[in-house]
């Protein structure tokens, strides 16, 4: 039996630190900080305790066409921009098909959907009335949109999905894709998240639980995964897409090959609905099922990308999770330190870090991370980008409701 | 009260604001979903927007009828 193999043939990105995949790792690199003062009238008006975000580095409506970027939630919008660069990227976009529609998916994940075309919409229903509302406000506001918008853009048939687990989203979409791929059921998946909800309710809403940051006079010092002084997450927005497929297929089109999605975990705590199982064995569980599909040894795994929001329950509770599943022995980091927290999205552009790391043999630094916290017990690369060779990386991803996913990404 | 040409050029930029077809591309002959490609979403935001515009009101039921730009100018103009 031939063992089908799923490699990475292209990749896209719009977040916090650039407008593109190539940008934001040459920040990640450089570990510049994306998280600035929001300035907006609602920050003042429900006196929100947090008045920081990590917002987009390039406006979509700068790169969408004006027409596309009135119908599209801006959601879509981050998906749609991260897709097409993917597809390009992987050498899809040129004017001959490369691939039977039959025979391609989309997955796209996301943890709030069209937030903001739902509250805007309300508005326009409370002030201007019913015939004032956008006929297109259920395809704005419903979170299967970014994947549908993206499968009609690429003219996918084999199916279109949009995986709902909070932060663990974009990385559930890429487990999805090897899925469908590993089955038989498509030979490229475009596959990642998306997610554009920086307002007023999910900030308040957030605040009520305590979750984020409200270090708002230091803006970029605010997330600080690891750190004994962190304080909660700082939320972000913006798109990470991986164009996903079947190595065979790859190859016999002449594909440029970046990476190896080699294994995907997944599970779930049964604990609590927001709360991280403290002991982190339901992420532990994850993270085994990921190198047990993968076929390789903990030993072999030099290089976590961290979920590590910046909460002080989570990042404990993943270093304990990584101790038991792999050991103490790779080398961690945590993006969110720099991009903030891009909930659904955050599995998918961090996945993209994790498969550049194994690729380029460096790891971007943690930033923030000034005196580690006594749980970690474990080796952070801090301070600035560090060489090191690698076999295999994870990156972890996991969501309220008790959502785990690990990937395993080696080399091409 | 607008004339046939201002309805014609009104209806046109109205269009282009919706669904983002060059406003010159809307003729009168030309077929709103056959033609312009425009779907059933924009034709309602379309309708609104013209409603607004010349003061006149398209039922759903009118608005079903309007199949080619010349039908919808007719309408607004007898209408408005």
């Amino acid at each position: 039996m031939t063992t089908t193999n799923v490699v990475v043939t292209g990749y896209g990105a719009t977040t916090p630190l650039g407008g593109d995949a190539a940008s934001t790792w040459d920040a990640l690199l450089a570990g510049r900080s994306g998280v600035s003062r929001l300035e907006t009238d609602w920050v003042e008006r429900f006196d929100l305790p947090v008045r920081i975000a990590a917002q987009l580095a390039v406006e979509p409506a700068e790169v969408l066409k004006r027409v596309e970027a009135r119908r599209w939630d801006r959601s879509e919008q981050v998906a749609i921009i991260a897709a097409r660069e993917a597809w390009a990227h992987a050498g899809h976009a040129g004017d001959e098909p490369t691939v039977d529609p039959l025979r391609l998916a989309v997955i796209v994940g996301t943890g709030i959907g069209g937030a903001l075309s739902l509250l805007g919409q309300d508005d326009i229903l409370e002030t201007q009335g019913l015939r004032k509302v956008s006929p297109l406000t259920i395809p704005m506001l419903m979170p299967n949109g970014p994947a549908a918008y993206v499968g009609l853009e690429l003219g996918a048939k084999a199916g279109v999905h949009a995986p709902v687990s909070a932060c663990a989203s974009g990385a559930e979409a890429l487990a999805w894709g090897w899925r469908m791929i590993k089955s038989g059921e498509a030979d490229v998946v475009v596959a990642g998240g998306a997610e554009a909800c920086i307002t007023s309710i999910p900030i308040a809403g957030f605040s009520q639980m305590r979750a984020m940051s409200t270090r708002n006079d230091e803006p970029e010092r605010a997330s600080r995964p690891f750190d004994v002084d962190r304080d909660g997450f700082v939320l972000g927005e913006g798109s990470g897409i991986m164009v996903l497929e079947r190595e065979e297929f790859a190859r016999a089109r002449g594909a440029s090959v970046y990476g190896r999605l080699a294994g995907i975990g997944t599970s779930s705590d049964g604990y609590h609905i927001t709360a991280p199982d403290p002991q982190g064995s339901g992420a532990a569980r994850a993270i085994g099922a990921a190198l047990r599909t993968a076929g390789i040894d903990p030993t072999d795994v030099g290089h976590v990308n961290c979920h590590a929001t910046s909460t002080p329950v989570g990042d404990v509770a993943e270093a304990a999770a990584i101790r038991a599943a792999i050991g103490d022995h790779p080398v961690l980091t945590a993006p969110k330190s720099a991009m903030g927290h891009l909930l659904g999205a955050a599995g998918a552009v961090e996945s993209i870090a994790a498969m550049l790391s194994v690729r380029e043999g460096i790891i971007p630094p943690t930033l923030n991370l000034e005196r580690i916290d006594d749980g970690v017990q474990l080796d952070v690369a801090a301070g600035e980008a560090r060489k090191v060779d690698l076999t295999a990386a994870v990156n972890d991803a996991f969501g309220f409701g008790g959502h785990n996913v690990a990937l395993v990404f080696t080399a091409a | 009260m607008a004339d046939i040409a201002e309805i014609q050029t009104g209806l046109a930029e109205i269009v282009e604001e919706v669904a983002g077809i060059d406003a010159a591309e809307v003729t009168p002959e030309k077929s709103f979903v056959d033609d312009l490609d425009i779907d059933s979403l924009s034709m309602v935001e379309i309708a609104v927007q013209a409603e607004d515009r010349f003061g006149v009101k398209i039922p759903d039921d009118q608005l079903a009828q309007l199949k080619n730009v010349s039908d919808a100018v007719d309408y607004i103009a007898k209408n408005q």
